[in-house]
């Protein structure tokens, strides 16, 4: 049904008010977004006592920056630890997924092979069952070859990502055969073409699949927490979640120790930003 | 003799070999560590293994009638449809309304879009911990019920209270949080594929900006983004693990309310008893389901149908 015409003046009107009322619904729910780092940060400097108070507090009268000393001398939460265990599984793991991948998806796209369809399908058809229905078949193999609460267990079963071979695949197939062609020429095989040629000009591409995956191996926690079993294995999720769920501890301790696993994230995660969106537009879109 | 053969096994230009170098070690990799461990489980699944996994008592397909005859297991798969129900057209909404907004501001684009996008950075470990110890805590200084107390209303049990299921409101609005700003990204990119003459078209056709050009324009043109998000929000849910087993569970094990599936196999296998041969049982059985999910959903929406 064709609409009454405005003058110029009332559209423009009703054009700004819109605009107000989107900005001050984006400015509350960008708040409300923030809320939970509020309150990690907030609990994490706060006193026991402030914490617990019925009184609610913005913020703590005092920061307590001891606690964050208080955690790591914490004989009975091993902190340091398990930082550096997640540290140790979140680089192997981005270097161990994207090595096999990227060379798969190359060899998928370029080097031409009767078979590489199956390949292809073989491939593709662990997408169909996601990792994590898989986790009792995974501790099954995994038990047998005594890996568990083991380093190898926690990382190298995770290596082997469908969908980070197939995002290199997709992207090799668009990469200019010129500069491969040019390569060729000056007699470079494929593995060196690869390694001289193709993967230094594809740094965007590794760079958003690393990130991703970077991400997903630190806050990963269904696999360490049936892996990683001994004290001595446990990743930060686990000790996080064994702290949250089973044993106590006081509750400034349990937010601080939250706040400091999420700053090597936050770090990442603010520098890279430009690719971690790129990685996720890949990851969600290719079909 | 020999030369010949081996000539045609490694191809033109040694192609074929090449081919393996590249391929061979990811291939080599997911056999191991997918397909072995996946065959080995339907092995498994017929066989009583308690604490073993070379067991040697066949028992057929006692295992799958077992678990199908579990009230557990059927209520893990009802307990998993109601997430999915509150989740997926939540998400969906948010994300797509987030989108919608974030693209049309002329300034301050990139803090709005990293500011719902830096939950993505959170883990779920991370973001249970709050709610359930700060935001939803039952006690006084939660942060819901000192809200609740400002508006002189009682205080609520959140976690442990079941009628009404208050649960259901923390653990959806957890995910909620956590994943808005992922698929809000998707959407953006979808946005940005839109081409910008379909818009100029609609103005001289007499189109009202607003919700004439998003319903006949931009919601028809986010078609294949729309059918990737619901088709991973599904089959992320019914994934879901980290945030039930940190919400819920305590010192005293896991409530017997709101077990989603992996949350039961997760007990059943790996808890007391180590159950594996039922536990692959239910891990077939799931696989099968989210397969054929996968398939049905992909076949309804016509995902792959060439368009646009």
């Amino acid at each position: 049904m064709p609409t009454p015409p405005k003058s110029r003046d009332v559209r423009d009107a009703l054009v700004g008010v819109g605009r107000a009322v989107r900005l001050v619904l984006l400015l509350a729910l960008a708040l409300v977004f923030l809320i939970p780092f509020y309150l990690l940060v907030r609990n994490g400097l706060s006193s026991e006592a402030d914490l617990t108070s019925p009184g609610w507090t913005f913020f703590p009268g005092e920061l307590h920056w001891s606690n964050v000393s208080e955690l790591f001398d914490d004989p009975n939460v091993p902190m340091a630890h398990a930082l550096l265990n997640s540290s140790l599984i979140a680089v192997l793991t981005t270097v161990g997924t994207l090595l096999p991948a990227s060379l798969a998806g190359y060899g998928l796209a370029r080097i031409p092979y009767a078979y590489a369809n199956v390949v292809f399908y073989w491939i593709l058809g662990t997408l169909m069952v996601p990792a994590a229905v898989t986790f009792v078949p995974s501790f099954v193999l995994v038990s047998s070859l005594g890996w568990v609460s083991t380093l190898r267990g926690l990382v190298v079963p995770t290596l082997f990502s469908a969908v980070a071979a197939f995002i290199f695949r997709q992207y090799f197939l668009g990469f200019p055969r010129e500069l491969e062609d040019a390569a060729r020429v000056d007699g470079l095989g494929y593995w060196r073409t690869y390694w001289r040629v193709v993967v230094p000009n594809s740094r965007p591409v590794f760079a958003a699949v690393g990130t991703i995956v970077f991400i997903g191996a630190w806050n990963s926690f269904l696999w360490p927490l049936v892996i990683g079993q001994d004290r001595d294995a446990w990743t930060v999720q686990v000790a996080l979640s064994t702290f949250t769920t089973a044993q106590t501890v006081n509750l400034h301790e349990l937010f601080v120790a939250a706040a400091v696993s999420i700053v090597p994230l936050l770090v990442v995660f603010l520098v890279l930003q430009r690719y971690i969106v790129a990685g996720v537009e890949r990851t969600g879109i290719d079909d | 003799m020999r030369g010949a053969f081996v000539r045609r096994l490694l191809g033109p230009q040694n192609r074929h070999l090449w081919f393996w170098v590249f391929v061979g070690p990811f291939v080599l990799g997911l056999t191991l560590f997918t397909y072995v461990p996946l065959a080995w489980s339907v092995y498994l699944s017929f066989f009583d293994a308690h604490n073993t996994v070379s067991p040697t008592d066949f028992v057929g397909f006692d295992n799958y009638t077992a678990m199908l005859g579990d009230d557990a297991f059927t209520g893990s798969l009802v307990t998993f449809l109601v997430f999915t129900a509150f989740i997926v057209p939540a998400t969906y909404a948010l994300s797509l309304a987030l989108a919608l907004m974030v693209n049309r501001l002329r300034w301050a684009q990139a803090f709005f879009r990293s500011v719902f996008f830096l939950p993505v950075a959170c883990s779920y470990v991370v973001a249970a911990l709050i709610w359930k110890m700060s935001i939803f805590n039952g006690v006084r200084f939660g942060l819901a019920n000192t809200v609740l107390d400002w508006f002189g209303a009682d205080q609520i049990a959140w976690l442990s209270t079941t009628d009404p299921p208050w649960y259901w409101l923390v653990i959806v609005t957890v995910r909620l949080w956590l994943q808005a700003g992922f698929y809000m990204v998707l959407f953006l990119a979808g946005l940005q594929r839109i081409s910008p003459r379909l818009y100029e078209a609609a103005a001289v056709d007499g189109a009202r900006p607003g919700w004439q050009v998003f319903r006949h324009i931009t919601f028809p043109q986010l078609r294949a983004t729309s059918v990737a998000v619901v088709l991973l929000l599904v089959i992320n849910a019914f994934q879901a693990f980290d945030e039930f087993y940190n919400l819920l569970s305590d010192s005293r094990g896991y409530p017997p309310y709101a077990r989603p599936p992996l949350v039961y196999l997760y007990y059943t296998a790996l808890g007391q008893g180590q159950n594996l041969g039922l536990g692959s049982a239910g891990a077939v059985i799931l696989a099968l389901i989210i397969a054929v999910v996968t398939v049905v959903q992909a076949r309804w929406f016509g995902l792959g149908r060439k368009e646009d």
